[in-house]
């Protein structure tokens, strides 16, 4: 590792007070409203704010097993780019990521790429059939030292197989990461449940689907004593569940992505399947519903459950298309123009829900710090008076599944610092090699 | 006019210009023209991803009646029963110089999928797509509605029109509901609550559960098919009580108005949604919906590729 200084000058901390930051050997060396060193690169922060590190607690890298729609190393591009210093891969791979093996490869081959740390989900059944519980502790014992747990993609229906997960993890502190999906309710479902879908003839999803499973796990969690965190939720009623379920002191947490807090089910009516996404797109009282427990803190974090598909796959009909749409590089454009422009969130509260909140949940301990003198330097930088314009053929992921292609977004991330290294320089990400 | 996917691609104006057509052409086939030259040189691919019998075979007579070159794409047996997709099989007939395309697929929303990713440059005309819509269906029974109880009107103000069935995995619902109340005409659907969807309530339409209670307030009565398959996903019980609530015999077929008519877009099921001696009364203009079918079917191809309506009057 080479030891490059960085001199940032000028950047508004967490949108607050203006000041330079130093950073050195993977960390923040001074902090304090004049810093000079000649020493070091400097770059001139006037007008941008500065955050620490983005932290995704749900994203899909595919590898192993689907190469050709992402990599670890191109999703690691991916999520500096869009501002991460950390990602959580989930656990669906090919073979799934139920055994020490297959997560330690993951975490390696997020090492080899450099760009962010990687840490492995562990499947939370083996193969995600929701039958036998993987292989757990060793898992959390590997070297990617797993606390997660989910088999995302699939719900744990079976209550007492959820059960008996919540209460293995309590071992060693971890947290059961539930797709909220009841199976029974969405055979065949396609978009959410409602008027668009029954003028559409399209499947419908409904939101009960979800509730009623945040609703059983929540009474679980409080049962046997132990951490439950609610994947992607969609719905108002999901939202007044979790809300009651903390109120009681229920050890819940909750994510939403940014696309649920943008995008409703009416875009459903292009038929185009890069809006078929699993939790379907809901409605605009949803979405207002998500906005506002993201800023009371109903839910704690934004994931963005990343899941990226090849061309095939979503350039056919809305039936045969694969539900998912990639997220990592206009997560924080979207949580600007969704939270922070309508004045739900500063950019303190961004941290907390970006940052601070999902490695907390993850127990990532060198993630989610305080920007002050001494911690790791993992670092993200957004101009929030710049602009830019979605392009799908432009996007680091290998796969162009986005829904904002041709959106003004507002906010562009420029730099991103991972330990201290420059992962991205001027909105260009610069590849380990070349550090 | 490019496409015809929806009846939302309809004004009022379109749909009682293609009726207009569709009234002129049967009145110059009456006159013995079997076949107009319209189309002649025009190739018109029928494209048909799921099994039809009636539809399909209604588009080619149109089509040939109005001299236009017919090829025929059917599932079985074609590249798309070996995993081809549906961009692959559309950039095939675009290289082949399909001046139309009339597609029959399992997918909701295949027909638009088509037409606005633009693998193909000719007009798509949609003749049912999964559960969403059948427009030309809903034009021939708008067609026959007129036909019989319009006194001469261009549209079906005042009518009152029973929709009874499967509304929720109907497209033939979906795409009537929509052009009927366009025209004017007042729909209520009759179902059991498990067989409308939810949203339904939004639709231009009334719903009720009680289909005695419906039958001597209606001009018409167009029952849809009911699939054995819905019991086994618990849609209802069993056959029989299905026919008991809301199949059209001929005791509830004695209390319609003397001017009301039974419509079925067909295949029936005779003895579940339908009686056989129903279906064959006096009152059922079942077969003529299939004679009109091929009239509307020409005026939709007429409308799409000719350049507009024909004009009232002309030979």
């Amino acid at each position: 590792m080479t030891t490059q200084r960085f001199l940032l000058k000028g950047g508004k901390v967490l949108g607050a007070d203006t000041a330079d930051l130093l950073i050195s050997n993977g960390r923040i060396e001074a902090m304090s409203a004049s810093i000079t060193d000649e020493s070091a690169t400097v770059i001139d922060l006037k007008g941008s704010v500065v955050l620490p590190g983005l932290v995704d607690l749900h994203t899909h890298l595919r590898e192993p097993g689907r190469e050709d729609s992402e990599t670890v190393a191109s999703a690691s591009r991916a999520g500096a780019k869009g501002g991460f210093t950390a990602l959580s891969a989930m656990a669906n791979t090919s073979p799934v990521a139920d055994t020490a093996g297959v997560v330690e490869q993951v975490y390696r081959l997020g090492q080899e790429a450099g760009l962010v740390d990687v840490f492995p989900i562990g499947a939370v059944t083996q193969g995600l059939k929701g039958e036998q519980l993987s292989e757990i502790g060793a898992m959390a014992d590997s070297v990617a030292r797993v606390r997660v747990f989910s088999d995302d993609g699939n719900c744990v229906f079976d209550p007492l197989v959820m059960r008996r997960a919540l209460e293995y993890i309590k071992k060693f502190d971890g947290v059961i990461a539930q797709h909220a999906q009841e199976p029974r309710l969405t055979v065949g479902s396609q978009m959410n449940e409602g008027v668009v879908s029954s003028k559409l003839g399209l499947k419908g999803w409904p939101a009960i689907a979800e509730e009623a499973i945040i609703a059983r796990d929540v009474l679980l969690a409080d049962h046997v004593q132990s951490r439950l965190h609610i994947c992607h939720v969609t719905t108002a009623g999901g939202v007044e569940i979790i809300r009651w379920a903390k109120a009681r002191g229920i050890q819940v947490t909750a994510e939403v992505t940014p696309h649920h807090l943008l995008l409703t089910d009416d875009l459903a009516s292009s038929y185009d399947p890069v809006f078929k996404v699993n939790p379907p797109l809901r409605t605009e009282r949803d979405v207002i519903a998500l906005r506002e427990a993201l800023a009371d803190g109903t839910i704690d974090i934004v994931a963005t459950d990343h899941a990226p598909h090849t061309s095939e796959t979503k350039d056919c009909e809305w039936a045969e298309a694969s539900f998912g749409m990639i997220g990592l590089e206009t997560a924080l454009s979207i949580v600007t123009k969704t939270m922070v422009e309508s004045g739900l969130l500063d950019w303190a509260g961004v941290a907390q829900r970006m940052s601070t909140a999902p490695a907390s949940i993850g127990r990532y301990a060198h993630h989610g710090q305080q920007l002050v003198v001494g911690a790791p330097a993992h670092i993200t930088v957004i101009n929030p008076t710049k602009s830019w314009v979605v392009d799908r053929d432009l996007v680091l992921s290998k796969s162009r599944n986005t829904p904002y292609h041709g959106y003004e977004l507002p906010g562009l991330v420029t730099h991103t610092f991972f330990a201290g290294q420059a992962t991205m320089l001027d909105s260009k990400v610069i590849d380990k090699a070349v550090q | 006019m490019r496409h015809l996917l929806s009846i939302n691609d309809l004004s009022a104006t379109d749909a009682i210009g293609i009726l207009d057509t569709a009234t002129e052409l049967a009145r110059i086939n009456d006159g013995q023209v079997k076949k107009l030259p319209t189309l002649r040189g025009r190739t018109i691919v029928n494209l048909f991803a799921e099994d039809s019998t009636r539809t399909r075979i209604s588009f080619e007579a149109a089509a040939k009646r109005l001299s236009a070159d017919v090829i025929n794409f059917s599932a079985k047996g074609s590249s798309l029963s070996k995993g081809e997709s549906l961009k692959d099989t559309a950039q095939t007939l675009q290289a082949m110089g399909a001046d139309a395309v009339v597609i029959r697929h399992s997918a909701s929303g295949a027909a638009q999928r088509l037409a606005d990713l633009e693998w193909m440059s000719g007009s798509v005309i949609n003749a049912g797509d999964g559960t969403h819509e059948h427009p030309s269906q809903a034009l021939l029974d708008a067609f026959t509605i007129r036909k019989h109880l319009g006194k001469g009107a261009s549209d079906l103000k005042g009518l009152r029109i029973a929709i009874v069935g499967d509304v929720l995995h109907s497209r033939v619902a979906r795409s009537n509901v929509l052009l009927l109340s366009m025209l004017g005409a007042d729909v209520v659907l009759v179902a059991p609550p498990t067989l409308l969807p939810v949203g339904v309530e939004n639709w231009p339409a009334t719903i009720s559960y009680d289909f005695d209670s419906v039958i001597p307030n209606v001009d018409a009565i167009m029952m849809l098919r009911v699939q054995q398959e819905r019991m086994s996903d618990l849609f209802f019980p069993n056959s029989r009580e299905y026919s008991r609530y809301f199949g059209l015999n001929s005791e509830r077929m004695s209390v319609m108005a003397k001017h009301a008519i039974v419509m079925h877009p067909g295949p029936m099921n005779r003895g579940l949604e339908i009686a056989a001696d129903v279906a064959d009364s006096a009152r059922s203009v079942i077969v003529e919906q299939v004679t009109n079918g091929v009239n509307v079917r020409m005026a939709i191809l007429y409308v799409l590729l000719a350049g507009g309506p024909l004009e009232v009057g002309s030979n």
